[in-house]
């Protein structure tokens, strides 16, 4: 039988937080988005205040007020980082790991059976706790889908209040399915378990004993592989090797609404390097490009949204060509006399550097471009990203992210080392 | 318990000498790897912080205002660590003393102005790691 284990960092960018604030900790703080637009991670205390997980911080601002809440902007170098750590502490205990998303990891611990695993499901939460400072919950299930179950049985304290939870043994399984709603099942959307609902499907039991064939004809091979799963039969292994990416993209909504064709260019340059130095880190080269610039639909602006895109032939990962592609889809959808919102970069046709077809009449300097960009992501990641930028591309202006309250990224740049009062 | 591996990016890759013609050098057949600081500090780089000292409380353990501490916070503090706790909601450098179940936070300089402090069981302390190494600059 498979065994598989969910790792989970709690509330996990406030976690990050705490450990280099401890005042922060046992007071209600938030995180918000870019931009500082919704939260995104909330402290138990502040969930308990009824802040909800996307909440625009503007609708709670007396609230926040009122109870003193700690609202950050988001660290995602220091969150990268701590997450990094994590997996990192995990392979200590398993090479089998999925790495699911920033605060996600499946361990794959078949073969493990004969120890007690609630046990080493508590070891692996101690040792992460202490060598990160970052508490986790740990779910233990026969399959992906049953082991996500428990984690969330283990965050919400629903068996017992260890942290720790197993749902190999049928008997506890049953009883958590009763009354779980089938919206907590992983795979089940809004809009599924709206369906499911309409058809007195209320709990992850009922959608446990449904009909295979009925789940597919509603929720395709995806609802009746979730079943199997719910049953305990394990139908997805771990996706160990990350899959080459599909699109890579860089978007974001401005600060201030930007108006001058100069500055939508400067912030799209800025986007487009960014999504160069992805496209470098993941091996890639990019085969085509999305460019969109709109305005505000909230605003009461005058509406427009262009948007254009280009094939990028040959394939590149060179920031600069891609400045080139991009400034010449936004010299086709750009409109004067609007107050742009938002704009971003896309793209697509992704293919690992080596595999790129080569083309008979690329007489671009391949070495050079290779040397230039590896020299600028060496200094940008050893100095800070933008330490380096193309002309284009000025420092922070309107448009940058709106991030008032953005801790010191203390564990990846040197002058932010965090200080220890001797 | 696992142990934490060390995982400090080690360069490997002492090329052999290449020549093409006349003796072969001596030292072919000793290539070492050169010393690697990072690994020596920072023997578990994952579990490991860096940290800047402020203050003067702790001059005579050799720790001293603007020091770099490296924490690691894999190990288990013991009597007599010179350890980073988490203390009011503050980062604090300081001795650990454990004696007869009781725990003590002590400076560790000439200065009588900074005071031991027991900890035994209160909120709001917490061990953060030990510190392993400091690092001064001397020329900056």
């Amino acid at each position: 039988m498979t065994v598989f284990a969910l790792v989970d960092a709690n509330n996990f960018y406030v976690s990050c937080e705490r450990v280099f604030n401890p005042r922060l900790e046992g007071v209600p703080v938030g995180v918000l988005s870019n931009n500082d637009g919704c939260f995104v991670a909330r402290s138990n205390e502040l969930k308990a205040l009824g802040v909800k997980m996307g909440e625009p911080l503007f609708k709670v601002r007396d609230l926040i007020r009122r109870h003193n809440v700690r609202v950050l902007s988001s660290n995602y170098a220091l969150y990268g980082d701590m997450s990094a750590r994590i997996v990192d502490c995990l392979s200590c205990f398993t090479p089998d790991i999925e790495i699911y998303s920033i605060d996600e990891s499946f361990l794959d611990l078949t073969g493990m059976e004969h120890r007690d695993l609630i046990e080493y499901g508590q070891g692996i939460r101690a040792t992460v706790k202490r060598w990160t400072g970052i508490p986790t919950c740990v779910g233990i299930g026969p399959t992906k889908t049953l082991a996500k179950l428990a984690n969330f049985a283990a965050k919400k304290a629903l068996i017992d209040g260890t942290s720790v939870c197993d749902l190999r043994d049928q008997e506890v399984r049953d009883k958590l399915m009763t009354r779980t709603p089938v919206d907590e099942v992983w795979g089940i959307g809004r809009r599924s378990a709206a369906k499911l609902t309409a058809l007195g499907v209320h709990s992850v039991a009922d959608l446990r004993d449904m009909d295979t064939k009925r789940a597919r004809s509603l929720l395709t091979v995806t609802g009746e592989r979730i079943i199997h799963e719910l049953r305990g039969m394990a139908c997805m292994s771990l996706d160990l090797l990350e899959e080459p990416q599909k699109g890579l993209a860089v978007t974001r909504s401005f600060g201030q609404p930007v108006i001058g064709k100069d500055e939508l260019l400067s912030a799209l340059v800025t986007y487009v390097t960014r999504a160069g130095e992805k496209l470098r880190r993941g091996g890639l080269v990019a085969g085509h490009m999305q460019v969109f610039a709109r305005t505000s639909p909230f605003r009461g602006d005058p509406p427009y949204s262009g948007s254009g895109q280009a094939s990028v032939s040959p394939a590149t990962d060179d920031t600069f060509e891609l400045i080139g592609h991009a400034t010449r889809i936004l010299d086709r959808i750009w409109k004067p006399g609007f107050r742009y919102a938002k704009a971003g970069v896309i793209l697509t046709d992704l293919t690992p550097r080596g595999q790129a077809q080569p083309s008979l009449l690329d007489r671009r300097d391949t070495d050079r471009s290779k040397r230039l960009m590896a020299a600028m992501d060496a200094v940008n990641s050893g100095m800070g990203r933008g330490t380096i930028r193309p002309g284009m591309a000025s420092a922070t202006k309107g448009w940058g992210m709106r991030q008032e309250s953005r801790t010191p990224a203390y564990t990846t740049q040197f002058a932010d080392v965090p200080v220890v009062r001797a | 318990m696992p142990v934490p591996v060390s995982m400090s990016a080690t360069t490997l890759g002492h090329g052999e000498a290449n020549l093409s013609a006349g003796f072969p050098s001596p030292a072919e057949d000793h290539g070492e790897n050169r010393i690697d600081l990072a690994e020596i500090l920072v023997p578990h780089p994952s579990a490991s912080f860096t940290l800047r000292v402020n203050g003067h409380s702790m001059t005579r353990a050799g720790i001293h205002d603007g020091d770099l501490a490296i924490v690691d916070r894999s190990l288990t503090a013991r009597h007599n660590d010179v350890i980073v706790a988490a203390l009011d909601g503050d980062l604090v450098c300081k001795r650990l003393l454990i004696k007869h179940g009781r725990t003590w936070l002590v400076p560790d300089c000439e200065d009588p102005a900074y005071k031991p402090a027991e900890v035994t069981g209160r909120d709001g302390f917490e061990i953060w790691g030990v510190i392993t190494a400091t690092i001064r600059f001397h020329r900056r």
